[in-house]
């Protein structure tokens, strides 16, 4: 146990991981163009960049799923070749992935074993696993249950079991790859406390990322990618958020969004006790009443799975009221068809853009005209109007700085961030007089942040009523003239943006009434 | 291999090659099982050749051929673009024949252009219906279509066999013991007309131009636009405000009227009587499953799928007479057909695989447009 090259899991431990020169061509992308790259046993090494810039493709190649044109990587200082993950594995290299790779109706024991001979042979051996997953869940002050079923937990849950995964086949060195993009900010705090806790014990965290201020808080080093080139190296300490974004960028970037003094106007939406179910049967919204005006921009705040989903596709008329009325402009809406709402003016800029937002096989143009095809400009007496579908195209891309190499282009051959330009062009020229936006900067690179959250505010001056669905907390409060928050689909409180506190928000979204703290 | 593809018009050039040197590269394997059957693979080729193309009379048996399987294919490239699998061009095709010839049989009175008018769409509005029925019950009950296409098939089957041996049976045969399961023959009048002086029928030209309207309908009208985004998506397109359920009754409607419409042609245009042998491909010929066939090979594209029914035509006659006149077993011609469809398609996969590199590459050289995400791209290659 006193053995200083031993970690708690009892794994030894790597004391340093140098990528060197590594190229890897896909076919007409330079993904990955002569990166040096190291991480030592006892830091966070932070791995920055905009989608694209070759994050993934460096660490890819690491874990063994991609092989390198060029360079070579040394464990200990000994040169090793890595051909696939279970070598990587095997040489003590866990890798966490964005999107979690369990099976939601095995246990938590099943998944961990998943892969894995069985001790016992042909006999499975869960109740030695389990055993197991609770020894190194103790040693981090890990909460799981291997007895349950990961469709019961949370997301924060699943991403703790990915991490015992990764620690029972070995790990001594992490690569966590955007490990934030899915927890709440409580979540987040949880998360780091764990990964303090691994680097004081030796282990080596390499943490991909595209939020700053995390990489700020969290790692010793940081090491920023753009276009596939390394740009540099540093000490987290000896940098500041405005510079690490420049390096991301290569350019200067406008931090907190000028949004302006605007009067706000008449109210344009407004939910009247409106309640509704969820898919898995339970109350998905409950009595919840609000109003946004023109001019205005509110925001819901609230834990993932709080109902927000549900609260976007009711408005959107995707999802059936049980009770209660929703206006639109003093017109009881409630249960209109999506179709109707589009005819009254209403936008929605959907949670998930690849699915409900864009159709991937459609060209740009089409899915340009997707809301508004059966109308004048687009056609007339059923038949498509190519020329004017052709020509608003042309206009929606430069006006919204699409990047696609021409309007016939499929939408799927397009970065996320295109894709997200292209809903906005479609659900924002049309002048809508409610904007419903999920999610609407999540995935999405610092550049086409920016630029969708400006959007969003121009909106917001041009008299729009919108309201913004986020789960980023800086977002709404850069955003938001007011902020209402969700939770277990009630609306708990809505604040106006001086009230709105990111400590008093945070309370809010875990289900607790500030006032109902203070002792009486 | 990169260099070599370099030059675009190059790479063009073997992209619209390659089905016909995966159609030969068929032809080759087919050739040694031939051999192996101790025939020779040259007489047999020529007289596939011969039978297929070999004169205005074969040539014009391979376009009669291909008629069916033209319009049942335009019909498949609808409810496939639709994302609605449609098995069921076998019981579409019988159902607006039994339509159609019940009007040619009974309206003796009206003029010939009229009742060939109103048989023509009667048979269209039989395959609605029969693809309509599958299309009600996936939309509103979520019933797989694949399953009720077939069923309906069936039930087709013995409608056929129940109208031609009561209802519909001819009277001269009513009265005599053998009773032959057939309706009288359609009046003179009410024949399709002929195109050349060989039995290719007017039913040729309209599936021609029907094919021109399907693909008019799919990529020029709101319809079209519907059918189409309901199929890639239908989540955004309920989204986006189109009633889903609506556009997935309507590609199976439109696709069985094709089929449907098939059916009325083989009646009026080739066989002036319906006659079943008990089985549905007795009647169609299979023209329900082999009009499949022809539309994947046209890559769901109507106008595509003209050259890929006459050339599925042009393998069913030639097959037949190769069967005759080098004497081998009907299987191998199956087999032959099998071999075909297996190297073309693949072939297709191959193309659009060269397809993306290019693009890829294209975007490369290319300053200013996105990155394609790597991994993705390499996700598409594997085909993972």
């Amino acid at each position: 146990m006193t053995d200083s090259n031993k970690l708690p899991s009892g794994q030894t431990r790597i004391d340093s991981i140098e990528m060197r020169g590594i190229s890897k061509r896909f076919p007409g992308v330079l993904a990955s163009d002569h990166v040096d790259f190291d991480v030592k046993s006892g830091e966070v090494h932070a791995l920055l960049g905009e989608n694209g810039a070759g994050k993934s493709t460096l660490m890819k190649i690491l874990y063994g799923m991609y092989h390198p044109d060029e360079g070579q990587i040394l464990l200990n200082g000994k040169p090793i070749t890595i051909t696939s993950p279970t070598d990587a594995i095997n040489y003590g290299i866990g890798m966490i992935h964005q999107h979690f790779m369990l099976v939601p109706s095995l246990t938590v024991a099943e998944n961990v074993a998943l892969g894995l001979p069985s001790s016992r042979g042909p006999l499975t051996d869960l109740d030695r696993v389990s055993k197991r997953i609770l020894e190194l869940a103790s040693i981090y002050g890990l909460k799981i249950d291997p007895d349950a079923y990961v469709w019961q937990l949370s997301v924060g849950q699943q991403q703790r079991v990915e991490i015992i995964k990764a620690l029972y086949r070995g790990a001594a060195l992490l690569i966590l790859d955007e490990p934030t993009a899915v927890l709440t900010p409580q979540e987040v705090d949880e998360f780091f406390v764990i990964m303090h806790q691994m680097v004081k014990d030796g282990y080596a965290l390499i943490f991909i990322s595209h939020k700053l201020h995390e990489v700020v808080e969290i790692s010793n080093r940081v090491t920023v990618l753009r276009n596939g080139k390394k740009i540099g190296t540093r000490p987290t300490s000896e940098t500041t958020k405005q510079d690490l974004a420049n390096w991301m960028v290569g350019r200067d970037v406008d931090f907190v969004p000028d949004r302006g003094n605007i009067q706000r106007g008449e109210v344009r939406l407004k939910l009247d006790q409106v309640s509704c179910g969820s898919d898995r049967g339970t109350p998905g919204l409950r009595e919840v009443s609000l109003e946004i005006h023109s001019g205005e921009i509110l925001g819901v705040a609230g834990v993932s799975g709080n109902g927000q989903r549900e609260l976007a596709d009711t408005i959107a008329g995707l999802r059936k009221v049980s009770s209660g009325h929703i206006f639109l402009e003093d017109k009881d809406v409630t249960n209109f068809a999506p179709g109707e709402l589009t005819e009254r003016m209403l936008s929605y800029i959907p949670e998930e853009r690849m699915r409900d937002g864009m159709i991937k096989d459609f060209t740009v143009a089409e899915n340009m005209i997707l809301r508004e095809h059966h109308k004048m400009p687009f056609s007339s007496s059923g038949f498509l109007k190519l020329k004017d579908i052709s020509i608003h195209t042309d206009k929606l891309i430069s006006q919204f700085h699409v990047k696609t190499p021409s309007q016939e282009t499929l939408a799927k051959n397009l970065s996320g961030g295109n894709i997200q330009k292209i809903v906005l062009a479609r659900e924002i020229s049309r002048n809508p007089r409610a904007i419903i936006a999920a999610q609407p900067t999540r995935g999405l690179d610092i550049g086409a942040t920016e630029y969708v959250r400006e959007q969003l505010l121009g909106q917001r001056k041009r008299g729009a009523a919108v309201m913004l669905i986020s789960e980023d907390l800086d977002e709404i409060l850069a955003l938001s003239d007011r902020v209402a928050v969700i939770y277990e689909g009630k609306v708990m409180d809505i604040l106006s943006r001086q009230n709105a506190t990111r400590e008093r928000l945070g309370l809010l979204m875990a289900g607790v009434h500030p006032e109902e703290r203070t002792p009486a | 291999m990169k260099k070599l593809f370099q030059s675009e018009w190059i790479s063009r050039l073997i992209d619209a090659s390659l089905p016909v040197f995966a159609a030969m590269a068929a032809l080759l394997i087919g050739a040694v099982m031939l051999f192996l059957l101790k025939v020779n693979p040259v007489e047999a080729y020529k007289a596939l050749w011969d039978g297929a193309f070999g004169s205005s009379n074969a040539f014009a048996e391979t376009l009669v051929k291909a008629t069916p399987l033209l319009l049942v294919g335009i019909g498949i490239c609808i409810s496939f673009r639709g994302d609605v699998i449609n098995i069921g061009g076998e019981g579409q095709m019988i159902i607006g024949a039994i339509l159609a010839t019940w009007v040619g049989l009974n309206f003796t009175g009206l003029p010939g252009w009229l009742v060939i008018t109103i048989s023509m769409l009667a048979g269209f509005l039989g395959g609605a219906i029969w693809g309509g029925i599958p299309g009600v019950l996936k939309a509103y009950f979520s019933v797989n279509e694949i399953l009720s296409t077939v069923m309906m098939n069936a039930i087709a089957v013995q409608m056929m066999n129940f109208f031609l041996r009561g209802p519909m049976i001819d009277p001269s045969q009513a009265e005599l013991a053998s009773k032959i399961p057939q309706t009288a023959r359609l009046l003179e009048i009410f024949r399709l007309p002929r195109l050349a002086p060989t039995r290719l029928h007017l039913g040729a030209l309209i599936a021609v131009i029907l094919a021109i309207l399907v693909y008019i309908l799919l990529w020029r009208t709101t319809l079209g636009y519907r059918i189409r985004a309901v199929g890639q998506n239908p989540h955004a397109s309920r989204y986006a405000g189109i009633k889903v359920q609506r556009y997935v009754v309507l590609a199976l409607l439109l696709s069985g009227a094709f089929a449907g419409l098939a059916g009325a042609t083989q009646v009026f245009g080739v066989n002036y009587r319906m006659i079943t042998d008990g089985s549905s491909s007795g009647f169609t010929g299979s023209a329900g499953f082999n009009g499949i066939v022809a539309a994947l090979f046209g890559q769901l594209h109507p106008i595509l799928t003209i050259p890929a029914s006459i050339l599925f035509g042009a393998l069913l006659v030639g097959a037949n007479s190769m069967q005759r006149v080098v004497q081998v077993p009907s299987a191998l011609v199956t087999a032959l057909n099998g071999l075909v469809v297996v190297f073309v398609v693949s072939s297709e996969f191959w193309r659009r695989r060269r397809q993306r590199r290019r693009l890829a590459a294209a975007k490369q050289n290319d300053e200013s447009p996105p990155q394609p995400e790597p991994e993705k791209l390499q996700q598409l290659e594997t085909g993972a």
